[in-house]
């Protein structure tokens, strides 16, 4: 089911004011872009509006750029798959304990080819967010994905994940069953997968829960999006014990999608329409569509491979020796 | 009498490592008055409980290998403070911390690696010390962690790690998280080449590094009573507002749930793991 941007817009107004204050003026733009009578009307707010995102978008702080990241009307990994994929058939349970459904996955077809796809799905409406958990995965998740990645394995589809999660699951449950463990099976796994794999961060990565399913060949984040190793709120607890001061935790951390491609972490930044992917859900879903067309072109040439993907994971670090 | 009285005991509790040697002290588990000398005869470990106090990689190393067997290997790497991590709002320098925790604890990072004997066994060896930034991994521990795996495959000798981190350096922001990835990566090498890696979890042993090398060995073993978990006791707490139950996240709670191989005392480690390495000594 393909949401449109209104539907996205009207679901999150069903709850709260979805919109951040530097977003107000246009969103008010974009009402009266709506409402307006004349073509010349719409031309003229059109212009406006344009120059208003990209004045507000060009000079947002790191702790603006977290809550962009984080926008409740930000689309999720559904709002994606069902725009990128000719089909997707879901797939459920780790064979052990459960299904998760804050970390679900299944077979696609991209472009007449049969890919495996797993990532966390958010959610849009509360109660879709509370069912699964706010994409918080337990540790089922992570095996439910690698039994995934097996099976892409096994017939030589390539796959693709997408990171949508502000952490695994902090829970007693999940402790109960393995959270750890189940995250060090996964970063193992993937790193020897002989098929390749094509990671996108959509909104917030967080932390381990993140990486459990984000060590691709290619790693590629939108624009907007944020991958952190604890986000900037509880850093700043952590080192100063006050979670006020999460700006400038924020600023520090170097958590936007060019710092960290410029660090070697990430490989490809994916432009996000004006104002963000939440303003033009097909618009950033053609975006992802022509890189994810790319990364398979590359599985054809095998431009891909094991050794590749864990040579590039093992430089990753910064030190000095005397 | 009253004046002795106050100051017979000495609590350990905060301490770092390390008990005093000809002093009464009061174990922080059971509580209880131990003399200080019986501790440390017993590799730091409570003669009345069997409490594991933390200890110090080089104490560690002394009691562990063979007298004079260790060569410490990579000992001069040191952290880049890759994202310039200082904030000037809050006095905060990165940099200046690594410094002063390497003044404090003589130590230049949070981990040691090298090679070492126990029982004649020759084995590659990587140590991590919690006084030293908490033993977060950063991208010094996590390419020291690699490189003593790349050196245990090079010799074709086993590879026993013992671990302990509050979790991942957050200082060093996502280059830190990645270590993660890293230091699976140099398990799965070790696996490839079939050279055996034994995993000792000692207190604490949580975040990143649980959820990456340490929970991969083909043998996990934990001291008693250390806490070993992914997600911090407090977070929890604060998550899903509820109380955390008795024995949650320790060795002991971990065995039971499968995820621990044996737990082992620190005074009989040395002769189990000289056991594994003879039995499992690679071809």
């Amino acid at each position: 089911m393909k949401r449109s941007s209104i539907e996205l817009v009207d679901n999150a107004r069903s709850t709260v004011d979805p919109w951040l204050p530097f977003e107000k003026r246009s969103v008010e733009l974009e009402t009266r872009l709506r409402m307006a009578a004349t073509e010349d009307e719409r031309e003229a707010l059109q212009r406006e509006l344009d120059a208003e995102l990209k004045r507000a978008f060009s000079s947002l702080t790191p702790w603006q750029r977290v809550q962009v990241a984080r926008h409740p009307l930000r689309p999720r990994m559904l709002d994606y798959t069902s725009r990128v994929l000719d089909d997707f058939i879901e797939l459920h349970g780790d064979r052990a304990v459960g299904d998760d459904p804050a970390l679900i996955g299944g077979l696609g077809r991209f472009e007449g080819r049969t890919v495996v796809v797993v990532g966390n799905q958010k959610g849009v409406s509360t109660d879709e967010r509370l069912r699964r958990n706010f994409g918080m995965a337990h540790p089922e998740g992570y095996r439910k994905a690698l039994r995934l990645f097996r099976l892409a394995e096994r017939f030589g589809y390539p796959v693709i994940t997408f990171v949508d999660t502000p952490a695994a699951h902090p829970g007693i449950e999940a402790e109960q069953r393995g959270q750890g463990p189940a995250i060090a099976e996964n970063l193992r796994a993937m790193l020897a997968l002989k098929t390749p794999v094509y990671s996108v961060v959509l909104a917030e990565g967080g932390s381990g829960g993140a990486l459990g399913v984000a060590l691709g060949d290619v790693v590629a984040m939108f624009e907007w999006s944020i991958y952190v190793i604890c986000p900037p709120e509880r850093c700043a607890e952590i080192l100063w014990r006050d979670a006020d001061r999460k700006e400038l935790a924020a600023s520090a951390l170097r958590i936007t999608a060019e710092s960290l491609r410029s660090l070697g972490v990430i490989d490809e930044v994916l432009p996000e329409p004006p104002g963000g992917a939440h303003r033009d859900p097909d618009g950033a879903a053609n975006t992802l569509r022509i890189h994810i067309r790319k990364f398979l072109e590359g599985c054809d040439t095998n431009q891909w491979s094991p050794r590749k993907r864990q040579e590039k994971f093992r430089a990753m670090g910064q030190w000095l020796e005397g | 009498m009253a004046f002795l009285r106050r100051r017979r005991f000495i609590s350990v509790v905060g301490r770092k490592s390390g008990v005093p040697e000809g002093l009464w002290i009061k174990c922080p588990a059971c509580k209880k008055a131990v003399y200080g000398t019986d501790v440390k005869d017993h590799q730091e470990v409570c003669p009345q409980c069997n409490y594991h106090h933390r200890v110090s990689v080089w104490q560690r190393i002394e009691w562990l290998l063979d007298p004079g067997s260790f060569t410490e290997t990579h000992p001069n790497l040191i952290s880049a403070d890759p994202l310039g991590f200082t904030i000037k709002e809050v006095a905060y320098s990165y940099a200046q911390k690594v410094t002063e925790y390497q003044k404090r604890t003589g130590l230049k990072e949070a981990i040691i690696t090298g090679f070492g004997a126990i029982e004649g066994e020759r084995t590659a060896f990587s140590f991590m010390d919690f006084s030293f930034a908490g033993a977060s991994m950063g991208s010094v521990v996590g390419e020291k962690f690699c490189r003593a795996a790349d050196d245990a495959i090079r010799e074709r000798v086993p590879l026993v790690s013992f671990a302990t981190s509050g979790g991942a350096r957050m200082q060093e922001g996502t280059l830190g998280l990645m270590q993660m990835a890293k230091t699976a990566d140099a398990v799965r090498a070790l696996n490839e080449a079939a050279i055996p890696y034994i995993s000792v979890l000692t207190n604490p042993t949580t975040g990143g590094v649980y959820a990456s090398f340490a929970s991969l060995g083909d043998i996990v073993l934990a001291e008693p009573g250390a806490e070993i978990g992914f997600a911090g006791k407090r977070l929890i707490e604060g998550a899903l507002k509820v109380s955390i139950p008795e024995g949650f996240q320790t060795s002991e709670y971990q065995f039971a749930n499968g995820f621990v191989d044996a737990i082992v005392s620190r005074t009989e480690m040395r002769a189990l793991l000289a056991k594994f390495l003879r039995y499992m000594k690679p071809q």
